[in-house]
């Protein structure tokens, strides 16, 4: 019967500012909280530094794509001219020059998917189940409302210590997530 | 909560004081009143009489006259079209470019003034994308049905086949569907991703379950998290960088089809800034076409603002005048370069049997946008709407002009011709006005037709904070 149980899964606040989630998110990662995370309705900026969050990883990905496009471009089209050597008004078939603008569609095409799925799997999207989405109270974060979650897995996260730090901070409530 | 609200527009109104700029959204809108605002328009349990009324005309007009149309070419043949020796191309091609210049306004709003950070953007940019893939769409149907043999359509792309046959990549009509199949292929991946995080608020708010699972179904489970946003901006800046080269090069390419054949009055060099200008003249012109209705209808006029129109209104007046300049340029260039042939082709244009033709393109394209000259009609939509419907005529004819002028009399005045569309031709076009027409009307009865996430960001109060330093709870600096 022990799966029945439901484990406690963290703790959410919720604020009512982008001042007061910043100020907040500042402070939760000052007490050196690691398994935190923000939520809010619209990217807040200023947002990654108060978190300590690095920048994106992703144009590394994006970069890999371009060159994926320009590559399978250019043996498209070298393999084509080889295959089946179409001579037209006497140009050279291998020359690279006719080739630019296939290479450069390829390019963006594989750069945009790379930089749709890249994103996807650095969010680990799509995830149609989050302890946080079972909140009512949290279906307000994709309109007005600004929250964070401190995971229960978090070295530092003490029930009541966890709870006091999110009150002295302002949250306008705050509530136990189960997984 | 001052600070989540706008302004009031009695302080920064630019008619009292020039200096400043109107705000982006009006009214004294907080962030929850822009959620109602936009979630409730697709929320709504019945949609409007006028919705259903031209939602219906539309439908059934592209059922008959696109499908109908269609199904007569398939079972038939080209040679229902009025396409004939000498004019072998005529309005399947100028409908196919017609629609993709539509499209580049989307692309030019979503990605360029992005970049730009041109923030008023954040109002039109949903829908203006949602126009771009439709008139993508629309622009598609054309090069797959003007194939002749349509069942051999798809040896346009690059497939083996037991012919061993492959196509000509020193062809500009390849390129054309390289460049056109990624650019709806990049526009629809632009859009869904911008409307991730809105599909994420009509999930939350849905009142059924039916809405909850198909909006939580592309949502994709979106919750908002910061560490979500950092990937999520970083995607989305991305896009707008790789769409701005790929947006002009996709008319470019367009161009390259009429400018590296070597027929008198296509093979120009101008062309490729030509096309892209005259692209965006158009595009931006339909933009405002869909627009100014629909922001009355919805009652948006706080999101929508005549800040947004004007700017929009200035847009036109700059392209407009640079596709003034290419026609005057063309002229100049035929008579410089001393070829009689040359010559002829545009002495033919402006004199000839199509003159009726060019000179309402002219009328359309460089008359009317120098009328943006004047705020008094720049700030009033019902003749911005007006303007803008004669520069849609003008840009049609644009492309009219540059093909079947250029074919209709080539050297050998024994094959001279003149083309007339059968009414094949013009129910195929109509069809595609209601598929366009159609398309859009669902698209702002069911998704987010403004981008709510963005317009939240831009709201003013919501100014940038650096939280390197200690804060208080309010997010101040201490």
């Amino acid at each position: 019967m022990s799966d029945v149980v439901a484990k406690p899964w963290g703790v959410l606040a919720e604020f009512e500012s982008p001042g007061a989630i910043l100020a907040a998110a500042q402070a939760v990662r000052r007490a050196g909280y690691k398994r935190f995370d923000v939520y809010t309705p619209y990217p807040v900026h200023g947002m990654d530094l108060a978190m300590g969050l690095r920048r994106s990883g992703l144009g590394w990905i994006v970069a890999g794509g371009a060159t994926a496009g320009a590559l399978t471009g250019y043996l498209l089209q070298a393999y084509v001219g080889w295959d089946y050597p179409l001579i037209h008004q006497a140009k050279p078939i291998q020359a690279v020059q006719p080739f630019v603008i296939v290479i450069f569609e390829l390019s963006v095409l594989f750069s945009a998917f790379a930089a749709v799925f890249g994103m996807f799997v650095l969010n680990g999207l799509p995830c149609w189940y989050h302890p946080a989405l079972k909140s009512r109270r949290f279906a307000k974060v994709s309109d007005n409302r600004f929250y964070i979650t401190i995971e229960t897995a978090d070295a530092k996260y003490d029930p009541a210590k966890t709870r006091e730090l999110l009150q002295a901070m302002c949250a306008s409530a705050i509530e136990e997530l189960e997984e | 909560m001052s600070e989540l609200t706008t302004n009031s527009t009695a302080i920064a109104d630019p008619d009292v004081d020039p200096g400043v700029r109107a705000p982006l959204v009006l009214g004294g809108k907080t962030i929850g009143d822009v959620t109602e605002m936009i979630a409730s328009i697709p929320e709504r349990k019945k949609a409007p009489l006028w919705w259903w009324v031209a939602t219906t005309v539309t439908g059934l007009v592209m059922m008959g006259c696109l499908g109908g149309m269609i199904g007569y070419l398939f079972a038939t043949g080209v040679g229902v079209w009025g396409n004939q020796h000498p004019v072998m191309w005529a309005w399947d091609i100028t409908n196919f470019v017609f629609w993709i210049g539509i499209g580049h306004a989307g692309t030019l709003i979503s990605a360029i003034l992005f970049l730009l950070r041109q923030r008023w953007r954040t109002s039109i940019n949903r829908s203006a994308e949602a126009m771009t893939i439709i008139a993508v769409m629309c622009a598609g149907i054309y090069p797959g049905i003007h194939v002749g043999r349509w069942w051999m359509a798809w040896f346009l792309a690059p497939v083996p086949n037991s012919n061993a046959i492959w196509p000509n990549f020193h062809s500009p009509l390849l390129w054309d569907v390289f460049a056109v199949s990624t650019y709806a292929t990049v526009s629809a991946l632009f859009w869904y991703v911008g409307m991730i995080p809105d599909l994420a608020t009509l999930r939350d708010r849905a009142p059924n379950k039916l809405k909850h699972f198909a909006y939580g179904l592309f949502a994709l489970g979106w919750r908002g998290s910061n560490r979500h946003w950092r990937h999520y901006e970083m995607a989305y800046l991305i896009l707008a960088g790789i769409s701005t080269p790929l947006v002009l090069s996709v008319h470019s390419v367009v161009s390259m089809d009429f400018a590296t054949s070597v027929l008198p009055g296509w093979h120009t060099t101008i062309f490729p800034p030509y096309f892209v200008a005259g692209a965006i003249f158009s595009g931006f012109a339909m933009v405002l076409t869909l627009l100014i209705p629909a922001r009355q209808l919805f009652g948006l006029k706080d999101l929508i603002t005549t800040r947004h129109l004007e700017n929009m209104c200035k847009v036109i007046l700059a392209t407009g005048s640079m596709v003034g300049y290419a026609y005057a340029m063309e002229f100049f260039i035929a008579w410089y370069s001393g070829n009689p042939f040359e010559s002829f082709v545009f002495i033919n244009r402006a004199m000839g049997p199509y003159a009726w033709a060019y000179w309402i393109m002219v009328t359309c394209n460089v008359i009317t946008p120098q009328l943006f000259w004047f705020k008094k009609i720049r700030t009033n939509p019902w003749i911005i709407f007006v303007l803008c419907i004669f520069v849609n005529i003008g840009m049609w004819f644009e492309r009219f002009v540059i093909i079947v002028t250029s074919l209709h009399r080539d050297s050998l005045p024994s094959s001279w011709g003149y083309f007339n569309p059968t009414w094949v031709d013009i129910f195929t076009f109509v069809g595609s006005i209601a598929l366009f027409l159609h398309m859009f009307l669902l698209f702002i009865r069911f998704l987010p037709m403004i981008a709510m996430s963005e317009v939240k960001g831009v709201l003013q109060g919501h100014s940038l904070m650096h939280a390197d330093e200690p804060l208080d709870v309010h997010g101040r600096k201490e």
